[in-house]
């Protein structure tokens, strides 16, 4: 008789070809004379949604902010190893960090619109990159952003209303536009759903999973549910060191490492 | 396997401890059950045949809570990695564990009526097959309690033996019936029974199968049947 074991057959991935999009190779971030992140090297697909999670403080979303350099606004912060985006290392020379936030644009846990109309909140963006060259091409670049975010039937009416007066679902998937409309390559997202509600909370997941193979999407993530539920690739970070990446449903079934294995099944700490 | 940590939610654990408790009840009332009804078989014994068929409803019913507690565990825990495949285990061994109480109240309901036909020789082997079966079943929800991957394909090894005393004794009843019809009542409820256990025996393999990929995350593949009466002629 043969005893062999098979793996597990996947039950829901994304199996086509792949293409790297970013590339993170022995990160290191420091505050001060702390270390928060320690030798994190993963790739980022444009495929797949890839979702960092890990307990409070583990270092995911350090992480995430070196991937479009926002960590260079905290005076403190250090960055060392290397991120490639498109083979170009982002944090080399002659790197044009406004136009890296335009290719890798950013959704943060808190809506934060401008207090601006919900027009001026996604052509904000376009208008400073030169995208439009006339009230036309600004007008067909914010509705497509709107409806790609799936916004655009509620906004419609409107657009001169500012963005602070729509419901906190409303703004994030605002925000989402915004980010949108620079026609950015990855979208990072930090918590985008924390604020919300279950019901803009599905909205958004299922944007996330609409948006996916257009966009290279990274999400962070405290909700493991909304980790399995959104993402392809998963990864665990702890303390500050990446303990296992993989594929979501590997992860989430039957992890390799221990650390991995605590925390998704309630046992950490 | 690894010893499991506590949950951070202790009420989690404690259902999980419920669940295996409940599970390895059923364990122990089927062992008790196939061994009882061969009792009346072998003790020509009707009582203890009219128990065993009335004892069946209590496997019954703990299936029906087993499940009710893992569909709740299942929708309010939304369990995941190990523990997720440790619930979905109990899930089907608990309904396998069912089917083997009905195969056990099948015997029962055949010894019982064999009480009223004259006693044949091949019945000698029907204890020494149900031992085995009986074993098979303590093993593997042993190995369901201890969580041990090794113990659960041991099992499965034993499924073998289980097969060459079917095959033997489908070929002897079958030269009993042809020397003389009036054994053929008796040799038939004989042979069904002997295929109760056979088929008991198969679950239980099943059942360590469950476990191997309850304790390890992999599915265990790769048994054949030495079962060959279906080609007899």
């Amino acid at each position: 008789m043969d005893h062999q074991a098979q793996t597990a057959t996947p039950v829901a991935s994304n199996d086509g070809p792949v293409t790297t999009k970013m590339t993170a190779r022995d990160v290191s971030v420091f505050y001060g004379a702390k270390q928060a992140l320690k030798n994190v090297s993963i790739d980022v697909s444009r495929e797949n949604v890839t979702a960092f999670i890990g307990p409070s403080g583990c270092g995911k979303s350090t992480f995430l902010r070196c991937l479009n350099r926002m960590n260079d606004t905290v005076a403190s912060a250090r960055v060392e190893g290397e991120i490639k985006l498109d083979g170009t290392d982002i944090y080399k020379g002659d790197m044009d960090v406004v136009q890296l936030r335009a290719r890798v644009g950013m959704v943060f846990q808190k809506p934060n619109p401008f207090p601006k109309s919900i027009y001026d909140n996604v052509a904000y963006g376009p208008s400073i990159h030169g995208l439009a060259r006339n009230k036309a091409e600004m007008d067909e670049i914010v509705e497509g952003s709107l409806r790609r975010a799936g916004l655009w039937d509620e906004a419609k009416d409107r657009l001169t209303e500012s963005g602070t007066a729509m419901s906190g679902g409303q703004q994030q998937r605002l925000c989402i536009a915004r980010a949108i409309a620079v026609d950015p390559e990855v979208i990072l997202m930090d918590e985008p759903c924390s604020a919300l509600d279950p019901i803009a909370t599905a909205k958004i997941e299922e944007l996330i999973d609409e948006l996916r193979g257009k966009y290279a999407i990274v999400i962070v993530t405290h909700n493991m549910q909304q980790a399995a539920r959104v993402s392809q690739k998963t990864a665990f970070f702890h303390l500050g060191t990446m303990v296992e990446y993989g594929d979501t449903k590997t992860i989430f079934t039957n992890p390799s490492e221990p650390r991995t294995k605590d925390y998704i099944t309630g046992r950490y700490g | 396997m690894a010893d499991q940590g506590a949950h951070t939610v202790k009420s989690f654990d404690d259902e999980i401890h419920q669940l295996r408790s409940l599970v390895s009840q059923m364990g122990g009332l089927c062992e008790a059950q196939i061994s009882s009804a061969i009792d009346a078989l072998m003790r020509r014994d009707p009582e203890t045949a009219l128990e065993v068929i009335k004892t069946d409803a209590r496997i019954d019913a703990l299936e029906a809570e087993a499940e009710r507690l893992a569909v709740t565990m299942i929708a309010l825990r939304a369990p995941m990695a190990s523990d997720l495949r440790e619930i979905i285990s109990a899930l089907k061994i608990s309904s396998v564990l069912e089917r083997i109480g009905d195969y056990a109240k099948n015997i029962a309901k055949r010894a019982s009526t064999l009480t009223a036909t004259a006693q044949i020789e091949p019945v000698v082997i029907i204890p020494q097959m149900a031992r085995v079966v009986v074993e098979m079943i303590k093993d593997a929800l042993d190995a369901f309690v201890d969580r041990d991957a090794e113990k659960a394909v041991a099992v499965c090894q034993r499924d073998e033996v289980v097969d060459d005393f079917y095959n033997s004794l489908f070929r002897s009843l079958l030269t009993f019936m042809m020397e003389n019809p009036q054994h053929i009542t008796p040799s038939a409820h004989l042979l069904f029974i002997a295929k109760n256990l056979e088929r008991i025996g198969d679950h239980a393999t099943n059942v360590a199968e469950m476990v191997y990929f309850s304790a390890t995350g992999e599915y265990f593949a790769g048994r054949t049947k030495t079962d060959d009466t279906a080609y007899a002629v």
